[in-house]
């Protein structure tokens, strides 16, 4: 979809740099002139909010690693340093904790996008697959961030999710001894995982140039989910990215800030865990531990498996499917049978999308309760059982429904091109499959 | 509009699930009182956080630490004894007075013959802690460890509410509670090491104010919100101008968007 190159150096010096480096030419055919389908909506602004919240999370960041002390005895004591004593470390540290659940509300509503659109199928699953390994790195950066702050969760946290690792047959045991740095978490892990939590940001924004890359080859995918005409039709379809999108996209970034401000400033701590305020204790459990709310689903799925499956025990069935939960999303454009992208046109198929979202919420919900207390208070239906009936939702919608519906399913008729879905003439339409 | 009420509702069921992971526990919830700092626009009721630091000093403070404060902090912007001319809190002879009313040796600190310094405190010095490691502590409280206070109310769901209702909930055991040596019964947190510590008329406020049981447990529990959250008051009137700065911000641009795809069907 990127056509040829229009841009024309004017001065000089850009003629004397573009036949030396044609850093311009890239910025102004990627980011000024790039063809945008006309009919982008609001969920696709989301990319546009993570870039803005990546370069948050690592601003902030490297101001606090500045302050931070990654030392047993003191990371919690210059936490609060920070907060107390640094010059508006208060704002950056609220920031950089609440930037986190921001970022990732932000690419769930990304992914969510993704699925609905169709937008992990051909020609765009590298695109999809790439946009897996950043949320992978994101998981792996948000939890060793968590466990700087060296409080009670932060530590309890880290010896649920290390422990995890043990549970693998034959290698867990080294492999985690490897992680932790010792024989349990303590000093040289909480040092290494400020490393880690230092570089993996990095990684990402590397990963995030890479997924830029391979959306900027087959172009933006679009709400009706068709492919922008070649030639000249191509131009009927398409905007250029600015001024449309980049002020479109301005307009969301500032809405989304805006929410993300009443919590920084107004509610810091809400959205963390009360316990992390106690300093983290070897010699004292937390009556509950529970992950920060964005892991929560997975933590569902992890509990649901309290039975043994033939030689695979329930610890290690959970973290299987845990991971398995993650995993299945590399393989989800192979899994859809669907040639039709857009859930729009998909009339069971959309329904089925729309008891996954609610399922999703449902294992969040779960993964924040004890499992063995009743849902609503419904006697003997536990937080147990519901977690396993959503988990296996979650797996059936990738390895059933999607699957078969794009082969029983008859697809809603679509119109001929994105300018005819936007300007409602739908004569030339493409009959349905 | 569809978008923002979505995201609207995801955030509030997020708030509710990170609520949910609190242990209720099988206690009383703490009771719900409005405070002069509560809401977007509330600022801590200055009097009550000087009151609440009388009371730490002169009851609480004979148990428990604040290892994360500094005398200077009573002075800086926010505090409960900041003065305008001192815009260096280290400056602020009230500070000083309050500093200066403690002499020990502080943070180990030796003379130059290696022995123990004995000095008054300084308003850079930090609270001065009553026992001097956790063994001595546990010692001296039937085997208990009386917490740090620092960050207290932040430690707790609800905390300033909780250490309210804490500070009052004080009742007979009810009958099966199994109550260790020398413990209490608390409503709000079960058998406790702590004994009821507040009575009407235990101190004489220095602002002549009434210091009933209700009052001081009001007191103590602003003091702590303060020392756990001390730049509250400008943490509000900044996240206010910000939001002002960022809403007139998102009008304009959305302005500029309307008007650059009004002739574009979309």
């Amino acid at each position: 979809m990127s056509g040829p190159s229009t841009y024309e150096p004017k001065t000089g010096f850009t003629k004397w740099l573009d036949s030396r480096l044609p850093i311009i030419r890239l910025g102004w055919d990627s980011f000024v002139d790039f063809p945008t389908p006309r009919n982008l909506n609001y969920w696709w602004t989301f990319g546009g909010i993570l870039a803005i919240f990546l370069m948050i999370q690592i601003v902030t960041g490297i101001v606090l690693a500045m302050h931070y002390v990654p030392h047993e005895a003191y990371a919690f004591d210059s936490v609060e340093r920070i907060r107390r004593d640094v010059n508006f470390g208060w704002m950056i540290q609220s920031m950089h904790a609440n930037g986190a659940a921001f970022f990732f509300v932000a690419v769930y509503l990304h992914m969510f996008r993704g699925l609905y659109y169709g937008s992990y199928k051909a020609p765009r699953e590298v695109l999809w697959i790439l946009g897996v390994v950043i949320y992978l790195l994101m998981m792996a950066t948000a939890f060793m961030g968590y466990v700087l702050p060296w409080g009670q969760m932060s530590y309890w946290g880290a010896i649920v999710i290390t422990n995890l690792i043990g549970a693998l047959p034959f290698v867990g045991d080294a492999i985690r001894e490897w992680l932790w740095g010792g024989f349990s978490v303590g000093q040289a892990t909480l040092n290494r995982f400020f490393s880690l939590h230092y570089l993996l940001p990095f990684v990402i924004a590397g990963v995030v140039g890479l997924h830029i890359w391979a959306l900027h080859v087959p172009g933006n995918g679009n709400p009706v989910g068709l492919d922008v005409r070649g030639g000249d039709d191509g131009k009927k379809d398409t905007l250029p990215f600015h001024p449309y999108y980049t002020v479109k996209d301005g307009f969301a970034i500032l809405v989304y800030l805006m929410v993300f401000c009443v919590f920084v400033f107004f509610l810091p701590t809400v959205l963390g865990h009360a316990d992390n305020f106690i300093e983290a204790n070897p010699l004292s459990t937390p009556a509950h531990i529970v992950p920060e709310w964005y892991f929560l689903p997975f933590y569902a799925i992890l509990r649901a498996i309290t039975f043994d499956i033939g030689p695979i025990d329930a610890k290690l069935g959970g973290v299987l499917l845990m991971f398995g939960a993650i995993a299945i999303l590399f393989v989800l454009p192979w899994l859809d049978t669907s040639k039709v992208r857009s859930m729009r046109y998909r009339p069971l198929t959309r329904w089925f999308f729309i008891f996954f979202v609610l399922a999703c919420f449902g294992l969040g919900w779960c993964g924040a309760k004890n499992p063995d207390d009743y849902v609503l208070g419904i006697e003997g239906f536990k937080f147990l059982y519901f977690g396993q009936f959503l988990t296996l939702y979650y797996f059936a919608y990738f390895l059933v429904v999607l699957p078969v519906m794009g082969i029983v399913e008859k697809p809603k008729e679509r119109p001929a091109s994105i300018e005819a879905a936007v300007l409602g003439n739908n004569t030339n339409a493409q009959p349905a499959e | 509009m569809k978008m923002t009420r979505l995201i609207a509702a995801g955030l509030a069921a997020l708030g509710l699930s990170a609520a949910a992971g609190a242990a209720p526990g099988d206690y009383k919830a703490p009771e719900h009182h409005h405070w002069h700092h509560s809401g977007p626009f509330g600022t801590y009721d200055r009097a009550a956080v000087q009151r609440g630091y009388q009371i730490y000093v002169e009851v609480c403070a004979s148990c428990h630490s604040m290892d994360l404060l500094s005398f200077r902090n009573l002075g800086e912007r926010g505090g409960p004894f900041e003065d305008e001319r001192f815009p260096n809190a280290n400056d602020n002879p009230l500070v000083m007075q309050l500093a200066a009313s403690y002499t020990r040796q502080w943070d180990g600190e030796v003379d130059d013959a290696g022995d123990p310094r004995i000095r008054p405190g300084i308003p850079a010095d930090t609270f001065p802690a009553p026992y001097e490691n956790e063994q001595i502590a546990r010692g001296s409280n039937n085997g208990a460890l009386p917490p740090d206070l620092s960050v207290m109310t932040r430690a707790r769901h609800h905390g300033t509410d909780y250490v309210r209702s804490l500070m009052l909930g004080y009742t007979d055991a009810p009958e099966g509670v199994e109550m260790g040596p020398g413990q209490y019964y608390n409503e709000y947190f079960g058998p406790i090491s702590m004994a009821p510590q507040l009575v009407d008329g235990l101190i004489e406020y220095a602002d002549g104010t009434e210091a009933t049981q209700e009052q001081m447990a009001e007191d103590i529990a602003v003091f702590l919100t303060w020392a756990a959250d001390p730049h509250q008051d400008i943490r509000k009137q900044t996240g206010l101008m910000v939001l002002l700065f960022l809403f007139v911000l998102t009008i304009l641009v959305y302005l500029a968007y309307r008007q650059i795809w009004a002739n574009v069907k979309h």
